[in-house]
Formats: structure tokens, sequence, C-alpha cells
């Protein structure tokens, strides 16, 4: 064979290799992709054709529609509350589990487990546990003489009460900040234990600079994962609300008064239950950029974090 | 690979130790982090012990703040598996669970192995775009996709929306594998070049088998994705009840039920208890695949 023949076939075989991918990534991300861009600025019910419609669907998302703000609000909340407190607890269980000597096996497996509870279910169980009438945890905190929040029927106590559940889910983050700890030199430890270092100290200046890059990727990981969350508010305020299936009320979603919307919603309450297909695919772009960014800062970091060459 | 949910081995505490003192200091700190732990377990654990009581419990007795279940009404799980359209939707789920885990594993590898081993101009940048795919929220794209499958193809209303794209990757599963396969030393590789197998065999003869661990984890990931899934079903699934998965379904389940948090707990046991189960018989792989997460390139 040739040099150039050989080259010819090798690059066949690459191509080969890569074709579900790359017919994967055409027709499921950049046609749809482009298609979106199209669609946000046309007029588009779903039924006639789609008509020109220059900025309006823009200026309308930006200006006029209702949720888009409230929206935006509630992921800015969701992005310091929930992934600081999700962060922060993880490193907590983390830390907590390295040093449990006995019952270890147990322990981890409790720990973890909630992680795996389908979201519809979980949050179906949180709902019930947290529901004002009979749920138990109001049980519990009158019985102790604490207040009873209405949770997920309460608006300021919806994304409180999600934050919850999230913490309960901690499984993926222990896990990772688990096996970070457990990488830190011993002998640093050590050295500073005979420099005469508290465990305070020991923490600030020895684990913390070792897992640095794990906070990171925890942190950014969270706030991707805020901009997907859809399933877990959707579930709480249809079940809190009582309004669930074809019962011919339909379910505004952020129930109760906005307070659980995330921009993912946004997309579905426009496109499928408003049918203004431009106006959805703005927000969809909106959250696309969001998303493109997150995942820029989380792709540039060097040492630890993901890395595209080798 | 550190194989975190196993405890490990205990160090043997020398008893015939410096002074006293520092033993009960050490005593002392074995009751604080115990106690916390059981603490943080009851945390963990005690949702899932009210949710299986509630499910236990008769209506009226659902009705009211108790918490032990007085009688115990096993007969729920019954009523439950007899609503209509309950074994459908596990019907459903296991099929999308399965298809597309098949699907998506089998048609990973391939593209896994080429950006793993292969030398070609835009490697970098093709292992960038799946990374760009793989952090974009599916409702990015949701608009055109629905209009695609309603429109042009006709199958809303089917599982097929669902389970086709499974077929063509998918960019998570094919991240975590590349991160696992970069690991194995090229020499292997080459050494089946040499012998002259081609890149197919090199891959099914030589790389496969030793990436048994990475293609557990990932298909399980990937079984869960699909199990837990409840936008997909939602925009594609919903108009027609015999397509609902589970996790579509256990929310009309509620809307059904609207009353009686004893059958819908019920259900929700039963959406959770093959996750779970699935978990116990495979710790190891799962644990390993959170671990290839990124962390470690």
């Amino acid at each position: 064979m040739t040099q150039a023949a050989k080259r010819r076939r090798s690059t066949l075989v690459t191509l080969g290799f890569l074709a579900p991918w790359i017919i994967g990534f055409s027709v499921f991300f950049a046609y749809p992709l482009i298609s979106t861009v199209y669609f946000s600025f046309m007029h588009y019910d779903g039924f006639r054709p789609p008509t020109w419609n220059g900025s309006r669907n823009w200026s309308y998302v930006f200006t006029r529609y209702p949720l888009f703000w409230p929206a935006l609000r509630n992921t800015l909340w969701l992005v310091v509350v929930m992934v600081g407190t999700r962060v922060v607890f993880g490193l907590g269980v983390g830390l907590l589990i390295t040093r449990i000597k006995t019952g270890t096996g147990f322990f981890r497996t409790a720990f973890y487990l909630p992680y795996l509870a389908p979201p519809v279910a979980a949050t179906m169980s949180f709902a019930f546990l947290l529901n004002p009438g009979t749920g138990p945890v109001n049980h519990l905190l009158g019985g102790i003489g604490l207040p009873q929040p209405g949770w997920f029927n309460d608006p300021s106590w919806s994304k409180p009460a999600l934050t919850l559940l999230a913490l309960w889910g901690i499984g993926d983050l222990m896990v990772i900040f688990m096996a970070a700890l457990l990488d830190v030199p011993k002998d640093q430890y050590e050295a500073a234990e005979l420099d005469g270092a508290g465990p305070w100290q020991r923490f600030r200046y020895i684990t913390l600079p070792n897992i640095s890059p794990i906070v990171v990727f925890a942190v950014v990981t969270g706030v991707i994962q805020t901009m997907q969350y859809y399933t877990q508010p959707i579930v709480a305020g249809k079940v809190a609300s009582g309004i669930i299936g074809n019962s011919g009320q339909q379910f505004e979603p952020g129930y109760p008064q906005q307070s659980t919307l995330t921009l993912p919603q946004l997309v579905y309450n426009l496109a499928f239950q408003r049918f203004d297909t431009g106006s959805a695919c703005v927000v969809a772009l909106v959250l696309f950029a969001l998303a493109m960014a997150c995942t820029a800062l989380l792709m540039r970091r060097r040492g630890g974090l993901i890395q595209a060459g080798d | 690979m550190t194989d975190v949910l196993t405890p490990p081995r205990t160090v043997s505490r020398s008893v015939s130790g410096p002074a006293r003192a520092v033993r009960r200091k050490a005593v002392l700190r074995w009751i604080a982090v115990h106690a916390i732990g059981v603490a943080a377990a009851l945390f963990f654990v005690l949702p899932f012990v009210f949710v299986a009581f509630t499910s236990l419990m008769s209506d009226n007795q659902a009705l009211t703040r108790a918490l032990w279940p007085h009688p115990f009404v096993w007969h729920n799980y019954v009523t439950v598996f007899r609503t209509p359209g309950f074994l459908t939707w596990w019907k459903n789920s296991l099929i999308y669970a399965g298809a597309g885990t098949a699907l998506t594993v089998c048609s990973s590898i391939p593209v896994a192995y080429a950006l793993a081993k292969f030398r070609f101009r835009g490697r970098n940048l093709s292992l960038m775009l799946v990374v760009a795919t793989m952090m974009l929220p599916p409702q990015v794209i949701v608009v055109p996709m629905y209009l695609f499958w309603a429109n042009q193809l006709h199958l809303t209303g089917t599982l097929w929306p669902l389970i086709i794209p499974m077929a063509f990757g998918d960019a998570f599963t094919i991240f975590l594998l590349r991160q696992f396969l970069v690991t194995i030393p090229n020499e292997y590789v080459d050494a089946a070049r040499v012998d002259g197998c081609g890149e197919l065999r090199t891959l099914l003869r030589v790389v496969l088998p030793m990436a048994k661990p990475a293609v557990a984890a990932v298909a399980l990931f990937q079984f869960f994705y699909c199990w837990n899934d409840y936008f997909g079903p939602q925009i594609y699934a919903s108009e027609n009840p015999a397509a609902w998965t589970l996790s579509y379904g256990l929310e009309s389940f509620k809307g059904a039920h609207q009353t009686s948090w004893n059958l819908t707990m019920a259900a929700t046991m039963l959406v959770m208890a093959p996750v779970i189960i699935v978990f116990f018989f495979a710790q190891k792989a799962f644990v390993e695949g959170v671990t290839l997460t990124g962390v470690k390139g």
C-alpha cells in the first residue's frame, strides 16, 4: 500500500468508529440548535406555518413575559444557597465518613443510598414527608415545640424544602470528596501535628489546599446541574398544588407563587402549554448560553478538572 | 481506584501505648464521630422508613398523623399493581432502560475508543464538543426535536423518540469510557496492531476485556438515567398513557389517588425498589463510575 492509500484508509477507519457520534451530534444537537436559533426569530404556534417575527420574541421574553425574571432570580438563589450548602454538606459528610472506623460499610451505604432514589420518587416522598397536614416532619417539629412551616405550599419555604431534598441526595459529592480526602498525603498531617497544628489549622492549611480542585469541580458541576433543574421543582409544585394529570386545570409552573420556577420549566411552559414556539426558543438559547459559560469555566481550569487534551 | 464503599481494614490499636490520656482522648473522639455518624444516618434513612411505613397504612390511618402502621396493610401493594396502567408503565420503563442502555453502550464504545487511542486531526475539538453536549440541558433543543418527531416522523406517543437517539452515542457515556480507555497503556494496542489485528479486533479482543469495569459502570449509569428520566417521557410519551413510563406515571398515580398517601407511597416504593436492588448487586461498579466522572484525568 502506498503512504497516501494508507492514510486514506486510516481516515476511513477513524470516521467509521466515530460514525455513531457524528450522526448523533448532527441530528440531535447541531440541527436542533440551528433550528432553535431560527425559530427564536419566527412566530409559530405549531399549527399555521411559521412567519418572520424579527426580535419580537426576544423583547417579549425579556420585558413582558411574567415568568422570566422570577425564574432567573430563583436560579440565582439556587446557585448561591442550594449549591453552596450542598458543597459544604458534601465535604462535611466526606470528612465524617473518612473518620468513621466502626460500621463503615453500613454508614457509607446509608449516606449514599438516597442519591439513587429516582427524582420523581424522591420528590414525591419529600412532598409527603413535608406536607403540612399529615407529614411526619411537621409532626416531629410540633412535638418538640418548633414552628411548622408550610414547606412546598409556602413561597418562602419551597426553595428551602427543595434544598433539603438536594442535601438528602448528597451521595455523589460524598464519594467524590471521600476519594479526594483519602488522596491527601498522610505525612503532611503527621508533620503538621508534630509542629503542634490543631484540627482547624490542619483542615485549613493541609486539607483544603489539597482538595481545592475538587471543591471547584463540585461548585461548577453544581451550577450546571442547577441550570438543568427541572424534575424536582415541577413534581413538587404539582403534588403540593394538587393539580396533576388531565384534571382540566392547567398547571402553571412555579407553584407556590412562582417560587419554584426555573428556566427549563419556562421552555416547557412556553412551547407546550402556551404554544409560543418562538419565545420558548429564546429561553432555550438563554439557557444554552448560561450552560456553555459554565462548561467553558470547567474546561479552562487546569489541574484535576476535565481536561480535553492528554 | 479506591474501593470506597467497602470498609478499610481496621488499624490494630496498640494497647501498651504511651499515656492513658491519649487513649481516653481517642475513645472520646470515637464516640463523638460515631454519634454524629448516627445522627447523619438518621437523616438519610428515616425518609425511607417513613415512606415504607406509610405505604403499609390503611386508608383511614394514612389521613392521620400516625407514624406506625396499625394494622399492616400489605394489600396496598396488590392494589397498586392492580391499578390500570401500572404494569404497562413498568414494562415501558424496562424497555426504555434496557434497550436504551444496550444501544447507548454499543454505540458509544467505538467512539470512546477512537477518541482515546486514535491520532487524528480535530481529536481535541471532538472531545470538547462531547463535553459541551454533555453539559447541555435537554430543554435547549427540545422544541425542534419535538417538532421533528411529531410532524416529520409521527412517532410521539410512543417510546421510539426516547430509544432511537440512544443508538447514536451518548456524550456522558462516551466521555466516561474515554477517560478510562486513556489509562490503558498504548503498548497493548500497539502489540495487537503489530500482530496484525485490525482496529475492530483490537478493540473487541484486547481493549474491551480490560475495560469491563468501566463498561459496567456506564451501563449502570445509563440504566438509571433512563429509569429516572421524567422530562423525556413527559414530552414525547405523555399524549398516550400506553407509552408512559413509571417515572411519569407515578405522578398521575398521585393525581388519581389524591387523598391516599398510603397507595402513593406504596407506588413510590415500587419505583425506587429496582434501582436500589440493582445498586446492591453492582455497588463496586457504580462507585468506580462516580470516581471516574472527570475527577481523575
